[in-house]
């Protein structure tokens, strides 16, 4: 089975995030980096799919060209080939994106044969635009559903599980196809030293991103409103139990 | 001119969202239309007209029976070029998102996710989330036919009188959409869950252990709520990801959230900020999450939840 994972570096999540003086860009002067949190699930998918059913993973990424350091970590997780779209620009719009990404595909397919299965995170956790993945498996022709929190191979078909409100939703999707997945359909592995080692050694392709930019145009980042509260002391230790009872009496909780 | 609502619904139950998506629209053009698939949804078309909408387009196809992001994101495409609205707008949930993607490559037209606030004209101006809401984007959507969603929880659903005209839109779909049709479905056991939840008990890394939980559930339990927990616990494997609060789990909204031993990350808060009220549990009274919440209490959780817990039966049992 060959399988391709796309994932994007962005600021590692959690901590607070400043951004630049001409409000283009994050501030990354004090900020680590890390793979999109659905996408390090992704490329953990992907591994997983190749120790079980054989074949080949690659990882390719759209970013700056220090998003290299993310192919590495997908490479020293077990994934086998590495391709940038280096970009030199702040973030590209989610239709330019989408583009770049889905030639990029369809020449790495002319050369290597197609991929049985293409992988996205559900969104980045960055921009969050919620789209690059359906954009590219409809330039591809491909079946493509999101939210995916399980996946099961059954010959020409892959049973993908999504959460909903109502329960579990199975869908049996033909390869090839794409799949847009969530962060929770597995716990990531850590690097082996070996692996770190390895990933060291991986060829990262270059291939130069091409795309027409979108109807999307950032303008400027903002800062959220801090939520400003004044905290109601409700007391210290065991002995605010009674305070806090009586706020869940006060807001109908105590049935 | 009008915009064009996309009604989020599972079977005809109405996702509750979309009353937000028809009530943030009418902030974009005042002839609020809405589009409902699937013959279940025929139902729905007075809470749409309660809801300010003026015409309620119903489209009845086999393939959207039940959920399928293509075939409904092709029914959203037909429907555009039939009407011809000036704005399409859905609410910014994970089907929301999915159906506006699809029929936005669909139509080739862009599509802005999670609007916050949108300035109308040739050219729109919009604030958006990004992060799961801790920073914003300000961008410009130049396009013929405008697609968004709005953020889930940014307006509140409220009331408005609409005509209510039913009309039936015909859309040809291809069998070949049914591939991304749902094939199969586990209902959930009935009862409450974290997204519906009135009240969710939270534990985070000062919980300590998986076993260290019990008292959290004993709580919930106790109250009719559920337990939720941040990254930090399901990275150490003590809980499912199904249970995690934040913004790649699951964005909460109960009366009251009570966060034990969570120090709050941007990641968590995301997932936490919509909740009425929150109470932060813990030993650190500098902790983000005590200094952003409207209560708090400054103790060890693992002393604290049982008193509460013990201070609850003895007023139930009075």
């Amino acid at each position: 089975m060959r399988v391709l994972v796309c994932v994007k570096r962005v600021p590692a999540p959690g901590a607070k995030i400043n951004i630049t003086a001409d409000g283009q860009a994050v501030d990354t002067a004090y900020l680590a980096f890390t793979t999109s949190p659905h996408e390090e699930c992704a490329v953990e998918a992907a591994v997983q799919l190749v120790e079980q059913h054989g074949g080949e993973s690659t990882v390719l990424t759209l970013g700056p060209a220090e998003a290299d350091e993310q192919l590495r970590y997908a490479a020293s997780i077990g994934v086998n080939k590495a391709v940038l779209l280096p970009i030199t620009e702040n973030d590209w719009d989610p239709q330019r994106t989408a583009a770049a990404i889905a030639t990029a595909i369809r020449d790495l397919e002319s050369a290597d044969g197609a991929f049985d299965l293409v992988l996205f995170g559900n969104e980045s956790a960055d921009s969050g635009n919620f789209q690059v993945g359906v954009r590219v498996a409809h330039a591809l022709a491909r079946p493509i559903v999101n939210g995916i929190k399980g996946i099961e191979v059954q010959g020409d078909t892959i049973r993908a599980k999504r959460e909903s409100d109502a329960g579990v939703e199975v869908y049996a999707v033909p390869t090839p196809c794409v799949l847009g997945v969530k962060e929770g359909i597995n716990l990531p592995r850590y690097p082996t030293l070996k692996g770190r080692l390895a990933s060291k050694k991986v060829d990262v392709a270059q291939v130069s991103p091409q795309g027409d930019a979108g109807g999307q145009q950032m303008v400027t980042l903002l800062q959220a409103a801090e939520q400003v509260s004044q905290t109601v002391m409700l007391g210290t230790g065991p002995e605010a139990a009674p305070a806090v009872v009586d706020l869940l009496e006060e807001l109908g909780l105590l049935k | 001119m009008s915009v064009l609502v996309v009604i989020e619904h599972d079977r005809g139950t109405l996702s509750p969202a979309s009353l937000e998506a028809l009530t943030a629209a009418r902030t974009v053009d005042a002839d609020v239309h809405a589009l409902t698939l699937g013959a279940s949804a025929d139902s729905l078309a007075g809470t749409l007209a309660a809801h300010g909408a003026s015409v309620v387009h119903q489209v009845h196809h086999d393939l959207l029976n039940d959920f399928g992001p293509e075939a409904w994101g092709e029914a959203v495409a037909q429907a555009v070029r039939a009407l011809q609205p000036a704005a399409v707008v859905a609410c910014g949930t994970d089907r929301g998102n999915e159906v506006m993607a699809q029929a936005a490559a669909r139509l080739d037209l862009p599509f802005v996710a999670n609007c916050n606030e949108i300035t109308v004209g040739d050219t729109w101006s919009i604030v958006r989330v990004r992060w799961g809401g801790s920073l914003l984007e300000q961008c410009t959507l130049d396009a013929a036919t405008k697609l968004v969603t709005f953020a889930h929880h940014a307006v509140e659903a409220a009331e408005a009188i609409g005509a209510g005209s039913v009309s039936a839109l015909a859309v040809e779909l291809d069998a070949s959409l049914g591939r991304t049709v749902v094939a199969e479905r586990v209902e959930r056991a009935a009862g409450v869950t974290l997204a519906t939840a009135p009240l969710v008990v939270g534990g985070g890394r000062g919980v300590g252990s998986a076993e260290a939980f019990a008292p959290l559930e004993e709580l919930a339990g106790l109250l009719g709520g559920v337990v939720g927990c941040s990254r930090a616990v399901t990275n150490n494997g003590w809980r499912n990801h199904t249970d995690q609060v934040g913004q790649t789990g699951t964005r909460i909204a109960p009366d009251l959230y009570m966060a034990c031993g969570i120090s709050g990350a941007i990641q968590h808060w995301v997932g936490a900020m919509a909740s009425k009220k929150i109470l932060a549990i813990n030993t650190d009274a500098e902790a983000n999450m005590v200094t952003k919440a409207d209560y708090a209490v400054i103790g060890d959780l693992h002393k604290v939840i049982p008193a509460i817990i013990e201070e609850v039966r003895r007023r139930k049992g009075a």
